[in-house]
């Protein structure tokens, strides 16, 4: 089932003087995410990966072409809130997007500011910090959390709220690999066991090899679309779209070009093990 | 930096911590008035009961309390020797060329450092044992009546919570590019208090910048949760009051009495 839709979308931000043309950051953009699909969106710095996620949710419209969440369309002001509930943000910086001074706080407010009653309020704070693994840190404030951490409360402050999908801007992108880890698995989790729709921007190709679903965008557009193996099966292409390679689908492109007869594309370690003992096994 | 002592939060279970917020306010507010009212030592006396009582309840141990004071003890000595200097009574204790000093400067220098003091380890107090958002949550609802008159209550309390939020966030980075400066060459810690003003100039620009963007950030992460002002928003934590508010305010009366009735008979 389609969840949210992009129809022909573009979007401009002001001319940063004036004299000069607007700024086209999106670009007659076409996208469909199915319920429950995990959808990650690469291209490299400044290629309208942001911009094009704030339309999403509608905190930015659409110059031109629509954004559709369910039946509503971003524009319909009178469906504002209804959107921003039913589609959830996460930030790249951690410390940018906390409002509270204790964390079970900021995970109240966006339940908080939907006018939820207090009990109701209570319980959905209390389940989200324990989906996430957080409870222990619920009266704590939020500044000695570490990164991770802060990224897993603001995605309780999300879940909360009960949404559909969820958006997550670069979400890694300022924490420790360990604190990357962590978010990661907390949400591939969510996406797997509860369903969760999920749309990941991320510079990382080990997150990305995560999706379902890989768009590539380059200056506005989107270039590359299909499975992580689909994608980055077309080497040459990733690498000139500013991209790095998985290293393990490097490593079998490198032992194809030496004649060495890698078979069905492996992209994690242990799928190269296999392969490689594999061939071991045929001399 | 990281010592600061003022706005720091113990979380607690004591009679104080359990208060109302509305109530350690409203108490709060009348405490500055007194310290204000108070006219003599037997005053100070019932304020320092009153405070000791409150500290003993808390379980904040008297020691730390009086550190607070720390940062403004400049200030308190200051006001002291002004006082001790500049107030003229009858006749002088002490004589030095033109700087005489008369028992009624004496009394009134000491009166108004206490007065300072008292302020300070009442406020700290109140700190201690009451969390930014209960208090800032407190102000909202003691000042929603203002909203007829079109006063911003709910933002101003919304204003609060950021600031308190960030903080500890704006101090880590100054002190981060403190350090890189320094790193390249920056001297923050010798000359006079004006050359160590001019070292900090340039700290405020980029601290300024980034307060900025996150402020921009702020903005639409606080409108992808939907927020929308104050109309209609509800709260997790209701604020009720109940028995031991009645007893703190009755405590709060007898001070009240005791240092009125200074005023009036002594
Ligand atoms: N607030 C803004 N005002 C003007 N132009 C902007 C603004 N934000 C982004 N742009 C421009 O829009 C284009 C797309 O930016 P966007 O932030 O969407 O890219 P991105 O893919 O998210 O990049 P990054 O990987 O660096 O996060 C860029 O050319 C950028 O300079
Ligand atoms: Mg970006």
């Amino acid at each position: 089932m389609e969840i949210l839709r992009a129809n022909d979308v573009s979007f401009e931000y002001d001319a940063p003087e004036e004299g000069k043309p607007a700024v086209k950051a999106v670009k007659n953009v076409s996208l469909s995410v199915q319920q429950g699909e995990f959808l990650c969106i690469l291209g490299h710095n400044g290629s309208g990966k942001s911009t094009f996620i704030k339309l999403l949710n509608g905190l930015y419209l659409p110059k031109s072409g629509s954004v559709t969440v369910g039946v509503w369309d971003t524009t319909d002001e009178s469906h504002t809130w209804d959107i921003r509930q039913k589609v959830g943000m996460i930030f790249q910086n951690p410390d940018n997007q906390i409002v509270a001074t204790v964390v079970e706080e900021d995970v109240a407010f966006g339940l908080e500011n939907m006018g939820v009653e207090p009990a109701e309020i209570r319980r959905r704070v209390d389940k989200a910090l324990s989906t996430v693994n957080m409870t222990e840190y619920a009266k704590q404030s939020p500044s000695r959390l570490s990164g991770g951490q802060k990224q897993r409360v603001a995605i309780a402050g999300v879940l909360a709220m009960k949404p559909d999908v969820l958006l997550m801007d670069e979400p890694t992108a300022m924490l420790d690999p360990s604190g990357r880890k962590e978010v990661m698995d907390t949400v591939e989790q969510l996406n797997r066991e509860k369903g969760l729709t999920v749309v990941l921007v991320t510079h990382f190709m080990e997150e990305a090899m995560r999706a379902d679903r890989l768009c590539v965008m380059e200056k506005g557009s989107i270039v590359l679309e299909g499975t992580p193996r689909e994608v980055f099966a077309q080497t040459e292409t990733v690498k000139a779209l500013g991209l790095d390679v998985p290293p393990m689908l490097e490593l079998s492109e490198r032992l194809k070009n030496d004649g060495i007869a890698v078979r069905g594309d492996p992209m994690t370690i242990e799928e190269m093990a296999q392969e490689l003992c594999r061939l071991k096994s045929e001399i | 930096m990281r010592e600061m002592t003022i706005g720091q939060f113990f979380p607690g279970t004591s009679f104080v911590h359990r208060l109302d917020p509305r109530t350690k306010l409203l108490i709060m507010l009348a405490y500055i008035v007194l310290v204000f009212l108070v006219k003599g030592f037997v005053g100070y006396g019932v304020l320092a009961v009153f405070l000791l009582a409150a500290c003993l309840s808390a379980k904040v141990k008297i020691g730390y309390l009086l550190k607070t004071i720390k940062p403004i003890i400049v200030i308190v000595f200051i006001t002291f020797v002004l006082n001790l200097f500049f107030t003229e009574g009858e006749t002088p204790w002490l004589s030095l060329g033109p700087v005489k000093i008369y028992p009624e400067g004496v009394r009134f220098a000491v009166m108004m450092a206490l007065r300072l003091i008292f302020l300070l380890m009442g406020t700290s107090l109140l700190t201690l044992t009451t969390s930014p958002m209960a208090l800032t949550d407190a102000l909202e609802r003691l000042l929603k009546p203002l909203n007829k008159l079109h006063f911003p209550v709910h933002e101003l309390s919304m204003m609060m919570t950021i600031a308190l939020r960030f903080i500890p966030t704006l101090m880590e980075e100054t002190d981060k590019i403190m350090k890189a400066q320094a790193a390249r060459g920056a001297d923050f810690d010798t000359g006079n208090l004006i050359d160590k003003a001019k070292a900090m100039l340039p700290l405020l620009v980029p601290l300024f910048v980034s307060a900025f963007r996150r402020a921009d950030d702020l903005a639409l992460a606080m409108e992808a949760r939907c927020y929308h002002g104050g109309d209609r928003r509800t709260r997790m934590k209701e604020l009720h009051y109940a028995k031991i508010d009645g007893i703190a305010a009755a405590l709060t009366l007898l001070a009240t009495l005791g240092i009125v009735a200074e005023r009036i008979f002594l």
